[in-house]
């Protein structure tokens, strides 16, 4: 799986990168994250809904995807600035995408609560998986005004 | 406008850069109303920049899109000029200004370099004026999102000002709204309400809606929401003044209500709220009289 | 190995989280406080999140089974601290900490043990 470009118009810069191999690197992908959601001026609770949403998303990567990375973008649209999420593994994938985003639905031992919750937490979620290639999972959250 | 156009109006602009840099800050100063060194240094330094990134743009050829990538440096400066200008209180005409000052010495220029030809100088002089009010178009439409975007944020800020959160007892806070409710101010003064909640250590919060003529779904499922977030902080919230209108327009809604007290008045919330501290207002017995 | 460090404060026992737990430190800390219900008869436990800035669902899991397994071992957990943007974020997540008391800060937590005769 790659990233995809993005809705044309929208331009994106600051690409960070961050492994997940192991738990540590979730931590270090939350501290990413507020870095530059603070950078970006995004009020508290924004900052704690896409850390939190990133936490759930990395983890899903480590946990149910083998392991992979985090893409993170600063996005831009006119004048209005945002913070882009992918979380792209090379693992089983996800045959059922609409089951995995309700809420209760889980194929470990985790409460499944990952994809709903960060759906509702961000702006925009896209998702695009194939069972044997791997997952996508891109979030968007955008400074409101 | 096909590619040899654009690369004589680039090459022209470019043979003569200094120059035209020079005629066009005369230009801007002459209509500009600020003056300070500052100011003046940066539009200097700005000016020159964007002739530069102009010039490339123009020479690389391809149609006048805007939204291509190789326009891309050119889009960004006038983005940052408009909004920098619109977030310091400049005018509409002061912004657009510095792209369409630009006409006057390009215009000149070209006049002197195809004076001879006067099909040539008509080609050039519309292709230059085709980009510039492009450009210009482009720079007025940022500095409206702009001025958008720094209006919605002193509403914001006045909404926060304005959240009326009172100490009704130790422990208790009353949240009495008044007025149209609309998602965006909701979540506001939700926020705010939990704020003070953890500030004064108040362990239970009534939000009184008495003076709240209607309520949507979205409202209604924000305060639900807040409702269970001050529930994970360790506090509650009574919710009072709900009118029979408003009561028909929720469980119409569908909203779930069943897992939150309602009281039909602030009074009665009141009365609820002290009963849950273990207190109790009691009358004392008859003052005796004044002489 | 790090540890999250319980204090004692007569029958309960208080836990400060202050530091973006990995997994691991998470795990360890469910097993410190589990022994340690047992090995100080504690009756209660305090888990202040004051300092966290963010709770997602591996934390709120471990938060429920800390509970869970007090209550089990006859004690009463009361979580304490939690700050608006992580309780909106958890609403929103759709966690809600079933058989977890919460309370606002450390002495309204104390006062809800004590008032279960601790």
């Amino acid at each position: 799986m790659s990233e995809t470009p993005g809705a044309p118009g929208i331009r994106a810069e600051s690409r960070e990168e961050i492994a997940l191999r192991g738990s540590e690197d979730v931590v270090r992908l939350r501290q990413a994250v507020r870095d530059r959601a603070v950078t970006l001026g995004l009020s508290l609770v924004e900052q704690t809904k896409i850390i939190t949403a990133a936490s759930e998303l990395g983890r899903n990567t480590l946990q149910y995807g083998g392991g992979g990375k985090a893409v993170m973008t600063t996005v831009l649209n006119g004048t209005r600035k945002g913070v882009r999420l992918d979380f792209i593994d090379q693992g089983p994938g996800i045959a059922d995408i609409a089951r995995a985003l309700t809420d209760g639905y889980t194929s470990g031992g985790g409460l499944g609560l990952g994809l709903g919750g960060a759906k509702r937490l961000s702006d925009e979620f896209d998702i695009e998986s194939s069972p044997g290639v791997g997952t996508r999972v891109s979030i968007v959250r955008w400074k409101p005004y | 406008m096909n590619d040899t156009d654009k690369n004589k109006l680039a090459a022209i602009i470019r043979a003569h850069e200094a120059e035209i840099l020079a005629d066009w800050l005369k230009v801007q100063a002459s209509v500009q109303t600020r003056h300070d060194q500052v100011h003046e240094a940066e539009v200097r330094t700005l000016s020159r920049d964007f002739l530069a990134a102009l010039v490339e743009a123009l020479r690389a050829g391809a149609a006048v899109d805007l939204r291509s990538e190789t326009w891309s440096k050119v889009r960004d400066m006038l983005t940052e000029v408009s909004a920098s200008r619109a977030r310091l209180g400049f005018s509409p005409s002061e912004t657009a200004t510095f792209v369409f000052s630009l006409k006057q010495p390009v215009f000149s220029r070209l006049r002197k370099e195809l004076g001879n030809d006067a099909q040539k100088l008509a080609d050039e002089t519309w292709a230059a004026t085709a980009v510039i009010d492009k450009l210009g178009l482009y720079t007025t439409e940022a500095y409206q999102k702009t001025r958008e975007e720094v209006i919605a944020r002193q509403q914001r800020e006045l909404l926060e000002l304005s959240t009326p959160v009172v100490a009704l007892w130790d422990d208790i806070l009353a949240l009495p709204l008044i007025g149209t409710l609309d998602s965006n101010r909701t979540q506001v003064v939700m926020e705010s309400l939990l704020e003070r909640i953890v500030e004064t250590g108040a362990s239970l919060a009534i939000i009184d809606i008495t003076g709240v003529p209607t309520v949507d779904t979205l409202v209604a499922q924000h305060l639900m929401k807040t409702v269970q977030a001050a529930r994970l902080m360790g506090a509650d919230c009574i919710i009072s003044g709900i009118r029979p209108q408003i009561a028909q327009t929720i469980v119409h809604l569908g909203v779930d209500l069943s897992a939150v007290t309602t009281k039909a008045s602030l009074a009665d919330a009141f009365a609820l709220a002290l009963d849950r501290m273990g207190a109790r207002l009691e009358k004392k017995s008859a003052p005796a009289a004044v002489r | 190995m790090e540890r999250i460090p319980i204090l004692r404060m007569g029958r309960f026992l208080l836990v400060t989280i202050q530091v973006d737990m990995h997994d691991q430190l998470a795990l360890t800390l469910q097993d410190d406080l589990t022994q340690r219900i047992v090995s100080d008869r504690a009756k209660g436990v305090l888990i202040d999140i004051s300092s966290l800035d963010v709770v997602d669902s591996f934390i709120g899991r471990m938060i429920s089974n800390i509970a869970g397994m007090s209550r089990v071992l006859d004690a009463v957990t009361v979580v304490v601290g939690m700050r608006p943007a992580v309780a909106i974020t958890l609403v929103e997540l759709g966690l809600n900490l079933e058989g977890v008391r919460t309370a606002l800060n450390v002495e309204k937590g104390m006062a809800l043990l004590q008032d279960r005769g601790l």
